[in-house]
């Protein structure tokens, strides 16, 4: 078959499993397509058919709106394909051409009226600084400098107007170079030419972005760049439709937009499941042993520890990974922990299944020991056959389409989106030594009589405080995060979380956790609003990796003596039920709550707090912090 | 016109005015299919380009006024740039 037939044969297979009411097999069809044939066409064909999905596969609907200066239609149905595939179900809106500033700054704008989640300004240097774009090489110094400050001024009071009237995402482009600067060789030998005004700009804009919560910066100019600026331009179609992208770059900035949203609806994945031979190192070690697998500086050796170096750059950014390969465990053991040129090490992965049984059985235990969702699994593993009983068996899994030449293993790996993050916190970083702590505790857990004892020998301390301008960040992305322990799971960015601790009825704790084997960060979440004489549990969560040892009692104890303290009566909880949140569904009725004797859904649970106390759990230290913002 | 060409073309128009393949002639055009508007006109030139590797003129593009037109124009600039 060619190509195009195959791809046609594709189309056909996904309306027969739409007509056959088979959604997920359509979706998996749809997701082949796209990744086989990305472009304008097929992003009609792909979106056209997950909207007659809505409702049948599981999407999470994201409301983003594009203030631009130039053309960017064309590049909306490959960004909802995308989308879709990712499962986002877009709502894209578009400002007016040019209008972005009146939209920004007038409180009853459409921008506003639209209630988006995200926004991007897409801007372009032509647009917005004519000058240093057309007449620089005419410019003095100080008209330059001028310039600069106009524009720099420009974004600092739209970036400051926006924040004060949305708590909505902001992603700003920034300024692109021109591909030949108008002063030729001379502008590279000046320090106050075209280029360096442009990058004085950018350099305000990342400050700016910096400032304030919940604003990134895309970095467009390095986007034009990496595919090529020559190529980027399409002058023809600029002067007769002012679409200045050309046609087989315009994916590459619906691309882009996705990286962010996929941090921006919570859809990252948190470990990384690698194969071992033909995918770490090149060959078989159980054939071609030590000395022969292909792992060292010199070519080709080289696209392996290429590869390695990515995947170290993931644990950087908080992302576990772990091993699934089909080999005798000895032989892949002695290759991880002593090859010469391996640059990862057997502590670097969280979870290592070496054995011979299916790849998907396998990824299942990795997702169970680290105590993750399957779908925050990405796989990758260089033979096709695996990845399709992956795909197939595990549908919920991303598995990364490795290319057929090693050399290509480290960027395809850079571009999945799903390990993109916009915020860091330092849990993040050390997220691998906590899970490596994990596994000696539950050594330690197996070796106790009874569960009290094993509670006093981990000799926890709680520290619970208010949410603090060091903690937001950490607190909004536990939040998005947690689905197992959440009550609610009701996602808060960073702003909201900020505007709901400025105010007096409401209540923002953190809690962070240390052990005898070491500290777990902040791990905790409570959000309480009074209201007269109830106080209501708005958000209670813990991370997966501390559920079972009685934190969370501590947590409800400490909120319900506060609002004792408060002067309230009584405490109410809601239990929302999702997918993945069986853990907490039994947590209010085990803690004394009752169900309101009145109609309702089901959901609302009460703590008289004249009649029932939570008694704090007598084997954890509490460290009260006090403070914080009000 | 080519029959290759036709079907490649018949199969970007189907996908972006939402209509079955057998149900798009030589003679569908912007008066006879109601979901071929402005916006979408720019999307197939797109479309054409993407999958065909080079870029089209303005006049070519006023060229368009049907599929079957698109046909013929695509099938004289593959003739040109053909090796």
């Amino acid at each position: 078959m060619t190509s195009d037939s195959k791809v046609l044969d594709l189309r056909k297979q996904v309306d027969d499993f739409i007509a056959a009411g088979k959604a997920s097999q359509a979706a998996l069809r749809l997701a082949e397509l796209w990744r086989k044939e990305p472009g304008t066409g097929t992003a009609a064909f792909v979106v056209s058919r997950f909207e007659k999905l809505r409702g049948e596969i599981p999407l999470l609907s994201y409301r983003l709106l594009l203030l631009r200066s130039f053309t960017v239609e064309p590049a909306i149905p490959s960004l909802r394909a995308w989308a879709f595939v990712n499962g986002i179900d877009l709502i894209v809106q578009l400002g007016d051409f040019n209008a972005y500033a009146q939209a920004i700054l007038d409180a009853d704008s459409s921008l506003y009226r639209f209630r988006p989640e995200g926004v991007i300004l897409a801007v372009r240097t032509a647009d917005l600084a004519p000058d240093l774009w057309h007449e620089s090489a005419d410019l003095d110094p100080e008209r330059i400098g001028e310039a600069v400050k106009r524009v720099s001024s420009s974004f600092a009071q739209w970036i400051r107007g926006f924040r004060e009237r949305s708590q909505a995402a902001l992603i700003v482009h920034n300024l692109e170079q021109p591909a030949r600067p108008s002063a030729g060789l001379l502008d590279a030998q000046s320090e106050t030419g075209q280029s360096a005004a442009i990058q004085r700009i950018n350099q305000q804009l990342r400050r700016l972005a910096g400032e304030h919560r919940g604003v990134y910066l895309l970095d467009y100019d390095g986007l034009v760049a990496r595919q090529g600026r020559i190529r980027w331009r399409d002058e023809r179609k600029w002067l007769t439709a002012r679409m200045p992208i050309a046609a087989d770059q315009l994916i590459q900035l619906s691309r882009e937009w996705l990286r962010f949203l996929v941090p921006l609806t919570g859809k990252t994945a948190k470990a990384l499941v690698v194969d071992l031979d033909n995918t770490l190192w090149g060959g078989v070690i159980g054939e071609d042993g030590m000395q022969g697998i292909k792992l060292d500086p010199e070519y080709p050796g080289a696209a392996f520890q290429a590869l390695q170096r990515v995947m170290l750059d993931l644990a950087r950014r908080g992302i576990l990974l772990a091993v699934c390969s089909k080999n005798n465990l000895e032989d892949a053991m002695e290759a991880l922990e002593s090859h010469p040129g391996m640059l990862l090490r057997s502590k670097n992965f969280a979870a290592v299944r070496i054995n011979w049984n299916d790849k998907s059985q396998n990824l299942r235990e990795i997702a169970a020991e680290l105590n993750i969702g399957i779908d925050s699994l990405v796989f990758m593993d260089d033979n096709p056959a695996e990845r399709e009983q992956v795909r197939a068996a595990l549908p919920e899994v991303t598995v990364i389409d490795m290319p057929e030449d090693p050399l290509d293993y480290a960027t395809t790996l850079r571009e999945c989106p799903a390990f993109e993050r916009l915020t860091l916190s330092a849990e993040d970083q050390q997220r691998t030594s906590f899970y490596v702590a994990e596994r000696e505790r539950s050594q330690a857990e197996q070796s106790f009589q009874s569960k009290e004892d094993f509670y006093r020998y981990l000799e926890q301390e709680a520290e619970i405080a208010p949410v603090l301008p060091a903690t937001l960040a950490r607190i909004s992305q536990l939040t998005q995060k947690t689905n197992q322990f959440n009550l609610t799971t009701r996602r808060y960015s960073e702003p909201q979380i900020a505007e709901m601790a400025a105010r007096p009825e409401w209540q923002v704790l953190s809690l962070r956790l240390r052990d005898r084997f070491g500290d777990h960060g902040l791990v905790g979440v409570a959000i309480t609003r009074d209201e007269k004489e109830v106080c209501e549990i708005d958000t209670l969560l813990l991370s997966c990796r501390v559920i079972g040892r009685t934190v969370e009692t501590a947590l409800l104890s400490y909120l319900a003596q506060a609002a004792a303290a408060r002067g309230r009566q009584r405490v109410w909880g809601k239990f929302l039920p999702t997918k993945k949140n069986a853990p907490a569904k039994e947590f209010y009725s085990q803690h004394g709550f009752q169900q309101p004797a009145q109609p309702g859904d089901g959901s609302l649970w009460e703590l008289d707090l004249k009649q029932h106390a939570v008694p704090w759990p007598g084997w954890i230290k509490l460290n009260k912090i006090e403070g914080g913002t009000k | 016109m080519t029959a290759k060409t036709f079907e490649q073309v018949r199969g970007i128009a189907s996908d972006l005015f939402a209509i079955p393949p057998d149900r798009i002639t030589a003679a569908s055009a912007p008066e006879n299919i109601e979901s071929w508007d402005s916006t979408q006109h720019l999307n197939f030139v797109l479309a054409l380009e993407e999958k065909f590797g080079f870029q089209l003129s303005p006049e070519e593009m006023e060229q368009m006024r049907n599929i079957g037109e698109i046909v013929k124009l695509i099938d004289s600039r593959l003739q040109t740039t053909a090796p």
